[in-house]
């Protein structure tokens, strides 16, 4: 049977990219996932009109978790919080790719929902993204 | 060591229905024993006869399946006294699991016996459900908790042990007998004497031993024994509290409703005989009657036999494992010493990422802390994959789970 861990996946496990601390970021939040432990911490610098001019990740857990954090990092570099905002589950399952169990969705997504409390946080919409934080 | 045939295994694995399937064209390689037991088709068969032949809410219905109920639902409690040895079925409480037994006593006995400034003893590889009870009774009442640690090697630092008993605060020891991590199987006996020379009671969480091997509660002379069934081949949602008669009798009601009581009036009652004093409301009786049958099946194979098979298979699965590079068993290394369980860590993968790659070959594991975190933060290791065995696996399976871990460590270029 073929694996969900592709190349691509053990990459950015062992050489993340985007990994460690911004100074002074606007935007910061973490998240942990109780089931397995993972860890994720995001932090964001944004410039003229919201967008985001650096990004940065760091945590701690399994392989997806990881590498779903740093592989976001890289898709929301130079986008504002706007299209931020829209990125789907899909997209980041996408990058993932391979298919998986319910309980490692949540790993997956661990990133995504981070990234996005951060957001709403800054942006003062929290309780508008409540509910769809609540289901990733 | 020598090898020994102690019974037919695949005549074993006949009875297991859920053996039979394959996903993905492949059998299941079931290696989640300590977390729960797959059930043979004679546990299956006596809880359907129930609902089939003589469902009925037993002890007080005047008609023939309510009796009929009621005579299998206390045949089993016999069943069950018998099989670990308890002077009298009276002292075989049920319950829902060894959770429900831990808190039952934290609750009843704990309540009425520990005060503010008293000790209680536990070890460093309890399971939550052997922690967080003691830990909401000491909060209450002002007591201290106190640990036994662990050696390196994954056994009990005994020296620690007497230390404790001798500073003269403990009241009760509470400790696991076989460890649902690192395998350790305690020297239970010898520690109960040590603590009742203090006059220590000790409870024994037996969720790991009871169902690997010969418990003897008399023999033992522990003061209470808390064990669940489905973790051997029973339902779940029944399970066992056994205690001395005298502390029974002693200890006051833990729930009240029906069922428990002799007499209600409208400012006070009076409780029933043991064991039913501790037994509120309708019971599991699917469940107690599922136990009977589970008991009855692993003793036509022996307990003695079951130990045996599945320290061979740990021998095996010790030797088998340690050869693979990169990988780090925890626990002591000596098969003698330990239950059917195995956990480790493979490198730098992630034990959840351990269990997905050894689910991609139908290999079942556990990942994580296995509820216990205290004994994670001994050993300083986030988390861990654990591989445990019962009666019906076998040497074979094992190659599966060394093979599929040889898989996961080059996929991950370990």
């Amino acid at each position: 049977m073929s694996s969900i861990y592709t190349e691509i996946i053990l990459d950015y496990y062992r050489h993340p990219r985007n990994k460690g601390q911004l100074d002074n970021p606007q935007i910061q939040a973490r998240d942990s996932n109780p089931l397995c432990g993972d860890v994720v911490e995001m932090q964001m610098i944004l410039e003229g009109d919201n967008t985001v001019k650096d990004v940065r990740y760091s945590g701690q857990g399994c392989a997806i978790s990881q590498a779903s954090a740093s592989m976001l990092t890289e898709l929301v570099k130079g986008k504002n919080l706007d299209e931020v905002r829209k990125i789907s589950k899909e997209e980041v399952l996408g990058l993932i790719g391979g298919e998986l169990s319910a309980v490692r969705l949540k790993c997956a997504l661990l990133s995504l929902k981070v990234l996005k409390t951060g957001v709403y946080s800054y942006l003062g919409t929290a309780d508008g993204g409540k509910e769809e934080l609540a289901g990733l | 060591m020598q090898k020994t045939v102690p019974f037919d295994i695949e005549k074993v694995r006949e009875d297991f229905p859920i053996l039979k399937r394959r996903i993905h064209g492949k059998p299941i390689v079931y290696l989640d024993n300590a977390a729960t037991a797959q059930k043979p088709r004679q546990v299956i068969e006596a809880v359907d006869r129930f609902y089939e032949e003589y469902n009925a809410n037993i002890h007080r219905g005047i008609y023939s399946i309510s009796e009929e109920a009621t005579a299998a639902h206390e045949n089993a409690r016999a069943r069950v006294a018998r099989f670990i040895n308890a002077g009298s079925p009276s002292e075989v409480v049920f319950l829902r699991g060894t959770t429900e037994a831990i808190n039952l006593v934290a609750d009843s006995w704990g309540r009425a016996n520990i005060g503010p400034g008293d000790g209680i003893l536990l070890t460093e590889m309890e399971h939550h459900s052997n922690i967080v009870p003691w830990q909401l009774l000491a909060k209450e009442k002002a007591a201290c908790l106190k640990y036994v640690g662990l050696k390196d090697d994954g056994t009990l630092n005994q020296d620690d042990f007497h230390r404790h008993l001798e500073d003269g605060a403990v009241k009760l020891l509470a400790l696991t007998q076989a460890s649902n991590v690192v395998g350790t199987i305690n020297p239970v006996r010898e520690m109960v004497r040590e603590a009742h020379k203090h006059g220590v009671k000790v409870l024994v969480d037996a969720a790991q031993s009871v169902p690997h091997m010969p418990v003897d509660v008399q023999d033992l002379d522990c003061d209470f024994l808390a064990f669940s069934g489905h973790k051997m081949c029973a339902p779940t949602g029944i399970g066992v509290l056994y205690a001395k008669r005298k502390l029974l009798e002693e200890m006051p009601p833990y729930h009240g409703g029906g069922e428990m009581i002799r007499e209600v009036h409208k400012f006070e009652s009076s409780w029933k005989d043991l064991p039913y004093k501790f037994e509120a409301g309708t019971v599991n009786i699917e469940g107690g009657i599922g136990l009977g049958a589970a008991v009855d099946y692993l003793t036509a194979i022996g307990m003695r036999n079951i130990r045996l098979h599945e320290r061979e298979l740990t021998a095996y699965a010790l030797g088998k494992l340690s050869k693979i590079k990169g990988l780090t068993i925890y626990g002591p290394m000596d098969p003698v010493l330990r239950g059917g369980v195995v956990s480790f860590n493979l490198a730098d993968i992630h034990s959840h990422d351990m269990a997905t790659l050894l689910d991609e070959d139908n290999v079942a594991v556990r990942s994580g802390q296995h509820c216990a975190q205290p004994l994670h933060e001994r050993f300083d290791i986030p988390s861990s994959t654990r591989a445990s065995f019962y009666l019906y696996n076998t040497e074979s399976e094992i190659d599966l789970l060394e093979a599929s871990l040889r898989r996961a460590a080059g996929i991950f270029k370990v």
